[in-house]
């Protein structure tokens, strides 16, 4: 592993010589918040902003995405056929992702990419993004990332991550991928590597020490799903709820969608869209029976998916990165943190 | 307004212990700063988990038709707009008057959680109410501002802070205020050129994700399946198309007509911090202009958007 120093003085400029291979995305602040946005040649990545409200995972998996497309001008002699749309698969780098949104991709890639599917839109937005992280020095009180295999200063995910040095970057080149954005950008002052893997350690040690939230997940793969499934509390745990869908959408590891066909004139669509579980539709089946008609129901699929159903199914621990999110933005503040030390605990009669 | 909450926990641990309800929907303290959240309390031993306090920002209203049992009553805790909504459950046939108790809190105002997040520029760890004054904590620093100047806009512009509808009150109803100019912003957005007009409201949702907290978090949606949830047939695409987006939010707002007590949940609840009244409040005032109408004031008129009067302000239908 290499590391570089970049002068916060060349940053922009580094960003604008990377804009003729990369399409850049990063961190932009709007009037509803700050977001993980398409960077615009006039804008650059605002580097010390908080978390974003939305996770990075938009920029693989759009909310909104055109699959396919066909004519239904019965004239042509492609009518009706569905072909594939033109995508934009240029090389894209995203600047300033937190390291627990990286850990994120590579859950939600065990989803989109693995030995029996391979999502086409997902896996070439994949290899064509890379990734610079930017540790986190100062974890807020809804991070608890140290819990969930990643941290303020993980590598997991990341094709290079850096560190907030006041006036300049410490950036560590992980990847290929990493070390060819650092050159597109023309960064290329190295620094002593023992050197900087130290002072990684001791940021890393400073940020873990503000992490005072934590969850225990340790006896979760043991409990009975039947168990968890048919436990007393659900009830509680689902009273507040409104059955929105902020948690699934803030989430950066929430990977379900829904497909749709549109048409307009002459021309139909096949997108696909994010899906929630909180949704009464999600379950809805053609018949009209719906095996989740409940909101208790619903809240209960959430979290069983994410901490019990996932740790089963790929043993890589629960399907959260401890990034807050869902915990900062429900309207009824319900707590995965909460929850998954109710399960966790949870002792069958 | 804090310091009603203890008369509150004993009237609800009485209600409990006598059996006369079986549960009480209030509100918890949150497991972050600046927030609570809805509980239903079912035990007199709970009561203790029950607050009150300037983050309690959302309607119960919301949940009293879920969480009614088979027979019998629930007791709920109503600000001024909580118990507006609740007439407005009882005068569109939600729910009846006998199977509630109302436990009438009056209100001085929620707090606006993104002007006080704006103060800072981390993310706040503390956060202490009392009286009105507001002591906020971050990692960087401290700020002690009055809870005056950080209500909500809607909290601002309320003229109903004492329940309209109660069993029993926990606390002395406090002073309303008068308004000089109810519905400013309402007119700075209507005095705008039709091409104005539409590039506020494009831009008022621009960031919208549809996960349809506003709805969902409002006492008045109510129906068993939402227009934007039918499958078939399917009335609104579901995706980020903007004409789609529109639509929900028009057709949301359009709903509320005459039934909106402003109680600012939906802003509350709306994750991307969306200013969704700006639609419902140009109803909330013609409502008023037209009909001399504000929901949830009185049991025994019918809303105007259900009721003939040979009065009415448009000729179409005389």
């Amino acid at each position: 592993m290499n590391f570089i120093t970049i002068d916060k003085k060349d940053w922009a400029g580094g960003i604008d010589r990377s804009r003729k291979t990369y399409r850049v995305f990063g961190p932009v602040q709007d009037e509803n918040g700050c977001q993980i946005k398409p960077l615009t040649p006039d804008l650059y990545p605002l580097m010390d902003a908080g978390v974003t409200v939305m996770s990075p995972k938009s920029v693989l998996f759009p909310q909104t995405e055109k699959m396919l497309t066909a004519t239904l001008d019965a004239s042509r002699e492609d009518h009706h056929i569905m072909k594939p749309v033109e995508k934009d698969d240029t090389l894209r780098v995203v600047l300033g992702i937190r390291p627990y949104d990286a850990r994120a991709i590579l859950l939600v890639k065990l989803n989109f990419d693995n030995p029996d599917y391979q999502d086409p839109y997902w896996c070439d937005a994949y290899a064509a993004t890379t990734f610079v992280g930017l540790g986190v020095n100062r974890p807020g009180p809804c991070d608890f990332s140290t819990s969930t295999g990643c941290g303020p200063f993980s590598e997991e995910g990341l094709d290079v991550l850096m560190a907030d040095l006041d006036d300049r970057y410490l950036a560590k080149i992980l990847t290929e991928k990493g070390e060819t954005w650092a050159g597109a950008c023309g960064f290329d002052t190295t620094a002593d590597a023992a050197e900087s893997q130290a002072l990684f350690d001791i940021l890393r040690k400073e940020a873990e020490k503000n992490i005072t939230a934590s969850v225990d997940t340790d006896q979760l793969s043991e409990k009975s799903i039947l168990d968890l499934h048919e436990a007393p509390f659900w009830d509680d745990v689902a009273f507040s709820c409104i059955n929105c869908g902020t948690c699934t959408y803030v989430c950066p590891t929430c990977w379900c969608f829904d497909i749709q066909d549109e048409t307009k004139h002459k021309t139909a669509v096949r997108f696909r869209n994010w899906d929630s579980c909180m949704s009464p539709l999600f379950t809805h089946h053609a018949s009209g029976h719906n095996p989740r008609e409940s909101k208790v129901q619903r809240v209960r699929q959430r979290f069983m998916h994410k901490l019990k159903y996932f740790v089963d199914k790929y043993d890589q621990g629960i399907m959260c990165v401890g990034c807050g999110r869902c915990v900062a933005s429900c309207p009824v503040n319900i707590d995965i943190r909460e929850v998954c030390t109710i399960m966790n605990n949870h002792e069958s009669k | 307004m804090d310091t009603c909450i203890e008369k509150i926990r004993a009237i609800c641990a009485d209600l409990l212990a006598k059996g006369e309800v079986q549960k009480v929907i209030g509100f918890a303290e949150g497991s972050i700063p600046m927030a609570s959240r809805p509980i239903a309390v079912t035990s007199k031993d709970d009561v203790e988990k029950l607050v009150f306090n300037a983050t309690c920002g959302l309607n119960l209203a919301n949940y009293v038709s879920d969480a009614l049992p088979k027979e019998g009553k629930i007791a709920v805790t109503a600000k001024g707009c909580d118990s507006r909504n609740l007439v407005t459950h009882m005068v569109e046939n939600q729910v009846s008057r006998d199977r509630l108790y109302i436990i009438g809190v009056p209100c001085t105002g929620m707090v606006d959680k993104r002007k006080i997040a704006a103060l800072f520029e981390d993310e706040i760890t503390d956060f202490i109410e009392e009286g009105d004054t507001l002591t906020i904590v971050s990692a960087q620093k401290k700020e002690v501002v009055s809870k005056k100047d950080m209500l909500r806009h809607n909290c601002r512009m309320c003229t109903h802070r004492n329940p309209v509808v109660f069993d029993v009150m926990a606390a002395e109803p406090v002073a309303e205020q008068s308004l000089d100019q109810p519905f400013a912003d309402v007119d700075q957005i209507a005095a705008m050129d039709p091409e104005a007009r539409w590039a506020h409201f494009q831009e008022l949702t621009k960031n919208c994700i549809r996960c349809y907290a506003c709805r969902n978090a409002c006492p008045l949606c109510y129906c068993p399946t939402c227009f934007v949830d039918e499958s078939s047939p399917q009335w609104v695409g579901k995706g980020q198309d903007k004409t789609d987006i529109n639509t929900f939010h028009f057709l949301r707002a359009f709903h509320c007509a005459g039934r909106c007590t402003d109680c600012g949940a939906c802003v509350e609840a709306c994750p991307m911090g969306i200013n969704v009244r700006d639609f419902t409040r140009k109803l909330n005032k013609d409502a008023l202009e037209l009909f001399g109408w504000e929901a949830g004031l009185d049991m025994e008129k019918r809303p105007p958007l259900d009721v003939y009067s040979p009065d009415d302000p448009d000729d179409f239908i005389k």
